[in-house]
């Protein structure tokens, strides 16, 4: 290999033999390539392709609010004091002066009246910690009815999966960090969870707390892990979540000219750099916003914590809102036997099923897999009405959580509607158990049906709004056939393919091993695909097409053939007789 | 695992499914201009409103500033419109700057910037079929020469020095707090669990009985003090002990919150001839009864009177108890009934306790019984 000898000395005296500089930034450049090799990273990525729709920037709200998150959150420990220690409230709000109360609280409130900013870096993180997991809740929607989780992407969804769970872990430390009167009770019934855990419950809920509930060092066990272990975790998390989205490159709509093989979007640089460097700043600006006009988690109005005092209408943050619905309407079941004792009632709605409900979450990929037994790849992504099934299982599941979420606030539901609070919980019991059933027959059905209005558009094309009448006085809309481009775009889909039990047996007539799960899962497909609409062959097409052709020749023999703009303004205007949408 | 074994990066296993039937792909769309393209002047009217946004952010930072010297948060945080006015003014001027930053770069990429899109290609995620080998052959030879196949003792010697070490994080947390032992057991309300001080202090008193007291007040109750349909926030008088010499309370900080979680009690007088069970007739006093205030759910403190049917209804849950009927569960996801405390009255006519609750308080727990 050829040396280069100009970056070689060959003297010790003179100038050292580098090559000249051309100019200041490229000397820097300079400088780093030689030690990073920042030249060839810029190589490959500087240009990467990004696909654009709205709908990709759902997770980039939640990973822009986490930025906001670290930045607003960063600026609030300099002044908190994550204590449980005495003390008494010297500062400018006059309610509480003289009042004891815990450092952690008394440091909030200085945070909110002595620091200036303070109140709405406090405010920008509670609401960046909403949108936070809220954009990541949508995103996942997005991603899980698009189809986007597939191979080979499940690895990414199971992160995803555990970055929401560890948001909310995150997001329920930060809550019960300013030792206010509603922090305090939700840490009381994290307590009472705890201790529902059978057999070691009691020495959980002691070595959580230090001791018996609340004991004075929850606080900075939370707040270490609310600053630095979580935040950690979702650094970290996070990376791995945006290498792997680089690594697989972005998935994409069908459409002309995109495919399974391609990506086709903008470039990283510059243009896709600037829309989400700009996103970044809206999204900080609009949680500045919140924060300067809406008032949240007001903790001076309620007071240090008292164990021996709640106020009426207490409600947690919203995405505990599911956990707190499920606690209110379980049936009071408890079993007492050979002398312990199982709350059934705290055990099932705070352990059970929310554990249930995340593993289901994580399991969705790798058993849609096992039903389809498509091991292929899968880059662009699918409408929600071509995949009826998952469509309406996650129209279920966002049924089954707006249920839970009211029946969570259900004596604000009571006092705000005049309803009686046993009866809203009593409907609730069964309407967890009927609705989503209910919803999910509707939207399986719904996506059927756009599926087939999807085949009617591609074999008869789209209704004009032209109303043609016949020699014999019949009427009939005229149809016009969509646009090749648009037509492309609705068939470049899969064809769902049902799973059949191969054979029951083997070749010695022994029942086949396997064969169980073999028929479940032939069942499953059954129920999953077989209804769903396919799209037309090419031959039906063709055929069709022919049709089309030939009404269009019955048309020409009319004598005066119907444009359709007979009674408007149609041939005053200087323009061609173009379809009147591009479908 | 040799070579040979692995599965075969096949076509079928990650080629990306091709969509092109029954149409064809037509291919990617003619790129089509945007006005600022074509336009000069509508080109210079995106450059105007660009710089136009940049300055705002400027101007919004600007604000921010005199805002941060101009306005006090002071105590007041409802000045404008309910809204603290230096909470409104940073918080407006950090919106405007951040928004006229985003919005100014959002307007630059999508009106100014080149907007060709761009086609790369994919590559299936698996590595070759070669490398695959080669990975495999590469592993082998490691762990070849590392030896550890042959040597199972060092093998499993190691296995189980690394199994023993992972035991001291678990060992370490031991102390995170201690043992619960029978402290759920008791309250504040049995004076033999007293703390010395505690004990100290009572033996000044040369009572027997511990009173039941007004919470925050600390004031001793005569039954004539409550009318019927009363509810009453109570707790154990040692709670208000303070000390002959220093004046400082006995119990307080940490101890009195922990005491408080389980000691916190309602008084609740109805008509003697309201009361339901016998047991809850024979612990009460003129028809005043006594609970502990904490749910039998997971431990919120109970507050929601109806002071004609003498329910008794926790706001986080809505758990609701019958107070006449020895706090049997009327409604909502508890499945124990109100813990009663013992009612008498002492030589001076004050409400006291005869004992300590005659079960654990609070939430449910395995070894409750």
């Amino acid at each position: 290999m050829d040396l280069d000898t100009s970056k070689i000395a060959d003297t010790n005296r003179g100038t050292p033999a580098t090559a000249k500089k051309p100019n200041k930034a490229g000397a820097v450049a300079g400088w780093a390539d030689d030690r990073l090799s920042l030249g060839t990273l810029t190589r490959v990525f500087a240009r990467k392709v990004f696909p654009d729709h709205w709908s990709f920037m759902l997770g980039e709200i939640a990973l822009w609010s986490f930025v906001v998150l670290l930045l607003t959150g960063t600026f609030l420990t300099l002044w908190f004091n994550p204590s449980m220690s005495d003390t008494v409230y010297q500062g400018s709000y006059a309610q509480l002066r003289g009042v004891p109360m815990s450092d952690a609280y008394s440091s909030t409130l200085h945070i909110s009246f002595d620091v200036r900013g303070g109140l709405l870096m406090r405010q920008m993180h509670h609401w960046s910690a909403m949108l936070f997991i809220a954009a990541m809740f949508v995103h996942m929607m997005r991603t899980f009815v698009t189809g986007a989780f597939r191979k080979p992407r499940e690895l990414n969804w199971v992160i995803g999966s555990l970055l929401l769970l560890l948001g909310i872990l995150e997001g329920f430390a930060g809550y019960s960090l300013p030792d206010d009167l509603l922090s305090g009770t939700g840490l009381r019934i994290a307590d009472g969870l705890v201790k529902a855990t059978p057999v070691v419950g009691t020495y959980m809920s002691f070595f959580l707390f230090g001791g018996e509930f609340p004991g004075d060092i929850v606080i900075p066990r939370l707040y270490i892990l609310h600053v630095l272990l979580i935040p950690g975790l979702l650094l970290a998390l996070i990376g791995a979540h945006m290498l792997l989205l680089v690594f697989h490159k972005h998935t994409q709509w069908a459409g002309p000219g995109r495919t399974e093989q391609n990506v086709v979007g903008f470039p990283m640089l510059p243009v896709y750099a600037a829309k989400a460097g700009g996103y970044f700043f809206m999204v900080f600006g609009v949680t500045a916003l919140m924060g300067a006009l809406l008032s949240i988690n007001p903790i001076w109005k309620y007071g240090p914590y008292d164990p021996s005092k709640v106020t009426a209408g207490s409600q947690p943050d919203w995405y505990m809102g599911i956990a707190e619905g499920l606690l209110r309407i379980m049936p009071n079941w408890e079993t007492h036997i050979w002398g312990v004792t199982l709350s059934w009632n705290v055990m099932i709605p705070g352990q059970i099923l929310p554990m249930v409900l995340f593993g289901m979450i994580i399991a969705w990929p790798f058993l849609e897999q096992w039903v389809t037994g498509d091991k292929r790849e899968h880059h662009l992504l699918q409408r929600p009405r071509n995949a009826p099934t998952r469509t309406a299982f996650l129209a279920a599941m966002v049924t089954v959580y707006g249920l839970l979420w009211a029946a969570g606030g259900n004596d604000i539901l009571a006092t705000n509607f005049h309803w009686s609070l046993n009866s809203i919980t009593y409907f609730m019991r069964a309407a967890i158990f009927v609705i989503p059933p209910i919803v999910f027959y509707v939207t399986r059905r719904w996506c059927i049906g756009l599926q087939r209005a999807d085949n009617d558009r591609l074999l008869h094309g789209y209704e004009t709004g032209i109303i043609m009448r016949s020699a014999e006085g019949g009427y009939a809309e005229r149809h016009l056939p969509i646009s090749e481009d648009a037509a492309y775009t609705l068939t470049a889909r899969q064809r769902d393919e049902v799973h059949e039990i191969e054979s029951e047996v083997d070749e010695n007539g022994v029942a086949a091993p396997g064969t169980r799960s073999d028929r479940i899962r032939a069942k499953l497909s059954q129920g999953m695909y077989a209804d769903n609409v396919q799209k037309p062959t090419a031959e039906e097409l063709e055929e069709a097409r022919h049709h089309a052709e030939h009404s269009h020749e019955l048309e020409a023999g009319l004598d005066h053939p119907a444009a359709g703009h007979e009674f408007d303004d149609h041939a005053l205007r200087d323009a061609d007789d173009v379809p009147l949408r591009q479908h | 695992m040799a070579p040979d074994n692995l599965p075969e990066t096949t076509h079928g296993d990650h080629t990306p499914v091709a969509t092109h039937e029954p149409i064809p792909d037509p291919g990617l769309p003619a790129h089509q201009w945007r006005p600022t393209d074509v336009d000069p002047k509508a080109e210079r009217r995106a450059e105007r409103q660009v710089a136009s946004l940049f300055v705002l952010a400027a101007l919004g930072a600007v604000g921010f500033i005199a805002s941060y010297v101009i306005f006090k948060v002071g105590d007041n945080p409802d000045t404008i419109a309910n809204l603290g006015a230096s909470n409104l003014m940073l918080g407006l001027c950090l919106a405007v700057t951040l928004l006229g930053m985003g919005a100014g770069m959002i307007q630059l990429a999508r009106k100014l910037m080149a907007d060709h899109e761009i086609v790369e290609m994919r590559h299936p995620a698996a590595s070759s079929q070669a490398d695959r080998e080669a990975a495999v052959d590469i592993l082998k030879t490691g762990l070849d020469e590392s030896g550890l196949g042959r040597r199972p003792l060092i093998r499993n010697t190691l296995l189980a020095a690394g199994g023993v070490l992972g035991l001291l994080p678990v060992v370490m947390l031991r102390d995170l707090g201690p043992l619960p032992g029978d402290k759920l057991d008791h309250t504040i309300w049995d004076i033999d669990t007293w703390t010395p001080e505690m004990q100290a202090w009572w033996t000044t008193q040369n009572r027997t009985l511990q009173r039941v007291v007004r919470d925050v007040v600390g004031t001793p109750i005569k039954v004539t003090e409550l009318e019927i349909g009363d509810l009453v926030n109570a707790e154990p008088e040692v709670m208000f002990a303070v000390d002959a010499e220093t004046k400082q309370p006995i119990v307080e900080g940490t101890q009195l919150l922990v005491d408080k979680s389980k000691a916190a009690v309602i008084l609740h007088r109805m008509l003697p001839s309201d009361i339901v069970s016998a047991q809850t007739l024979n612990w009460s006093v003129d028809g005043i009864v006594c609970y502990s205030k904490i749910c039998t759910h997971v431990g919120c403190p109970i507050s929601l009177n109806e002071r004609t049917t003498h329910h008794l209804l926790c706001p986080c849950h809505q758990s609701t108890f019958d107070l006449a009927d020895s706090g049997r569960v009327l409604f909502g996801p508890a499945a124990r009934a109100l813990p009663q405390l013992q009612l008498t009255v002492d030589d001076e006519g004050y409400l006291a306790a005869k004992r300590d609750f005659t079960e654990p308080v609070g939430p449910s727990f395995w070894e409750r019984g």
